[in-house]
């Protein structure tokens, strides 16, 4: 082969031609429209038909909104400021603007309480979510939920701090006995958290105050898109740890754990979220003891967690299976004992092949909270095709209100996702 | 050779195997393996691919579990007792062919995770320690890097270096060299052997018959789930008693 092509090469050039500058019409601005618009007929009649397009959907979709009202009381008055002109109006953002946010019952006075608890998550989530902070921060973060709940729903201060107690009277005894048998430690947690709870809770009726610092705000009050932030926080933070949990049951070696694991997100997978709602508006109250009424909100919460954490588990899985058995391998013969090798091995890989699969999840739960609108309650899609749009001044706007809603989620699910691509990168260290 | 006659080897039984059989399912890969290894006794396995020479090593720190015998480490009894299990592994180091190093984490924190979290050392202590076994297999520089930033004869060292922290009594070695590249070879075999110098109790399944002369004081042959000869080194490669032996030396020393 090497000879015949030697044979075959009639001349070489010895020395190097210098070099020189690029024709005019190689660089710049005409170069990339040739290269990328025109670079063929085909292309370039694609080029036209696209241009057509985009000029077709702005020529009507800006002045719809550059002449959008902004200040009216009703559709009809809309009309009469546009006075035949295309135009929107968003009039109805700026009236229902509290509706929107916060539902149609929710006390007026009283709209400082969620957005305080609002600024307060944004602070409590800061160090989760951007470990470089420091650690010191974890404090709001565990106090978080307590203090948000009272400011949301209002009530005795002592529910909350009832609460508290029983979750670090659950955590010492299960850090005290869980070191040696994990069993004992995890069971016998809950059970202590079980009993502060009992004992607080007569301790909260006898106390109770004539008049509490916080008017209790009941659950069927909260709505708006605060009832879908509500539902998509809740129920991510609980689906995550739920969904690991599930994900190594089913990899475990006891038989009972992992059928009890499988079957839970075999049935959760094979049931529509709608159905699961249903479930929690109408029969999950057969479940609980008749003379407990358990809430709304925490069935809905229930039924979407256990939704969301059978799929957050399948992804997990997945991760877990593309971990090198070596690792495990690695990790015991140190000495790791199980939960040391989860946590401190696998776990930390695992979760980071895992982010892409469970942002999606996330994004899909905060989006599928809308679904409650179908249960009667008034989350930002029930407000709208509810009170705002059955309302005489109001029936006939959807663009605006649709749109609206549209926008909010999209620009709170495009953060997440800006934030899990941050996240992969910045968790990067393989090299590879 | 010279070396090894040198170094002291107590009578005192570090490794204790009797009569230990182990079944893959149906499939047999361990018959009746009988072996005592006393402590500071450097020993090199060798045999043909799927001979159960890392099955055999694997069993020692449970990685594998055995279904027939014994297995003491240390005066410790294998059994499926998890304390047992923790404590032998806490005692027997392990370098693996593919090293195995945890890629989420730097080569400091390779090395001071077990020595923290199972021995409940100090992080500062842990961190000391790191250091100086890092430097002992000459990449103090390197601390602060991924494995994957490292070349593989360089990270297999630092897989020696975390085995070491520990400050294992035993060490097993499963082909260290096998997924390296000969230049890369040799700087492992020579922290192998000045692991060796120093006096610890080491089993080595590896092909470097070099290595087996230099440091060794017995070689042990297995095939199919057998341990068919044993000797020392000299013996071994120059008077082999068994065909297989013959058969293999003169496979792997041939060319
Ligand atoms: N997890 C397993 N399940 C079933 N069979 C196995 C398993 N691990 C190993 N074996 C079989 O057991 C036999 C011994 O394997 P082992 O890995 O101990 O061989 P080896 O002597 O280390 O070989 P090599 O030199 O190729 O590493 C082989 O036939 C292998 O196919
Ligand atoms: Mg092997």
């Amino acid at each position: 082969m090497a000879d015949t092509h030697a044979h075959s090469v009639a001349f070489v050039r010895k020395d190097v031609i210098p070099e020189s500058p690029p024709p005019a019409r190689q660089t710049g601005v005409p170069k990339w429209l040739r290269e990328n618009l025109f670079s063929s007929w085909a292309n370039t009649a694609l080029t036209i038909a696209a241009a057509w397009a985009i000029y077709m959907v702005l020529s009507s979709f800006l002045p719809w909104i550059l002449n959008g009202v902004w200040d009216a009381s009703s559709l009809s008055q809309c009309r009469e400021i546009l006075a035949g002109k295309t135009g929107a109006c968003f009039a109805v953002l700026t009236e229902r603007w509290h509706q929107l946010l916060f539902g149609f019952t929710y006390p007026s006075e009283l709209y400082w309480r969620p957005v305080l608890a609002f600024i307060i998550m944004l602070v409590a989530f800061a160090p989760v979510l951007f470990f470089d902070l420091p650690r010191q921060m974890l404090v709001v973060t565990v106090l978080f939920p307590f203090i948000a709940f009272y400011l949301i729903w209002g009530g005795p201060l002592l529910t909350p701090i009832i609460a508290f107690l029983g979750c670090v009277a659950g955590y010492l005894v299960f850090s005290h006995y869980g070191k040696a048998n994990f069993a004992t430690g995890f069971f016998g947690g809950i059970a202590a958290a079980f009993i502060v709870w009992s004992i607080g809770g007569l301790l909260v009726d006898l106390v109770r105050p004539e008049e509490p610092w916080m008017t209790p705000v009941p659950s069927r009050d909260l709505g708006g898109f605060m009832l879908n932030m509500m539902l998509g926080v809740t129920c991510v933070s609980l689906s995550v740890p739920l969904g690991i949990v599930l994900a190594l049951g089913r990899q475990s070696d006891m038989p009972l754990i992992k059928a009890v694991c499988v079957i839970f997100i075999e049935f959760i997978r094979g049931v529509p979220l709608i159905t699961l709602l249903f479930v929690a508006s109408v029969m999950l109250a057969y479940f609980f003891p008749p003379e407990s009424t358990v809430d709304l909100f925490l069935r809905v919460v229930i039924m979407i967690t256990m939704f969301s954490s059978a799929y957050i588990a399948e992804v997990i899985r997945g991760g877990l299976a593309a971990l090198p058995k070596g690792q495990y391998e690695a990790a015991d013969s140190l000495g790791l004992d199980y939960p040391q090798a989860m946590r401190l091995i696998i776990l930390p890989q695992a979760l980071k092949i895992s982010i892409p699969g469970i942002v999606n999840v996330a994004v899909g739960l905060f989006k599928d909270t809308t679904l409650v609108s179908v249960i009667s309650m008034f989350d930002l899609i029930g407000m709208i095709r509810g009170p705002i749009l059955a309302s005489t001044e109001w029936s006939g706007v959807y663009w605006e209100l649709f749109g609206f809603a549209a926008l909010l989620f999209f620009v709170v699910c495009y953060g997440i996702s800006q934030y899990s691509q941050w996240l992969e990168r910045r968790l990067a260290t393989d090299h590879r | 050779m010279a070396e090894a006659q040198k170094l002291e080897i107590s009578d005192e039984i570090a490794i204790d195997i009797r009569n230990m059989n182990k079944w893959f399912g149906s499939f047999h890969v361990l018959r009746d393996i009988d072996l005592q290894v006393r402590r500071g006794e450097r020993i090199v396995i060798a045999g043909p691919s799927g001979s159960g020479k890392s099955t055999m090593i694997r069993c020692i720190n449970a990685l594998e579990e055995h279904q027939q015998g014994s297995i003491e480490v240390d005066g410790t009894l294998l059994s499926s007792d998890l304390k047992n299990i923790d404590k032998i592994r806490s005692e027997v180091g392990m370098v693996f062919q593919h090293f195995n190093l945890f890629p989420h984490l730097t080569i400091l924190e390779n090395c001071t995770l077990a020595p923290i979290w199972v021995r409940k050392i100090p992080k500062k202590d842990a961190e000391a320690t790191a250091m100086h076994f890092l430097e002992k297999v000459k990449i103090p520089e390197q601390a602060n890097k991924y494995p994957g930033q490292l070349s593989g004869g360089q990270q297999q060292r630092v897989a020696i270096a975390r085995s070491l922290c520990m400050r294992p009594r035993i060490m097993l070695f499963d082909e260290p060299t096998s997924a390296l590249d000969p230049e890369m070879i040799k700087e492992v075999l020579d922290t192998m052997v000045s692991l060796a110098e120093e006096g610890m109790t080491m089993l080595c399944v590896t092909h470097e018959m070099g290595f087996a002369r230099q440091v060794a004081n017995r070689v042990i042959f297995m095939d199919a789930g057998q341990i068919v000869e044993q000797n020392e080194p000299e013996e071994f490669f120059n008077n082999p008693q068994n065909e297989r032996t013959k058969l293999f030396l003169s496979q792997i020393l041939g060319h």
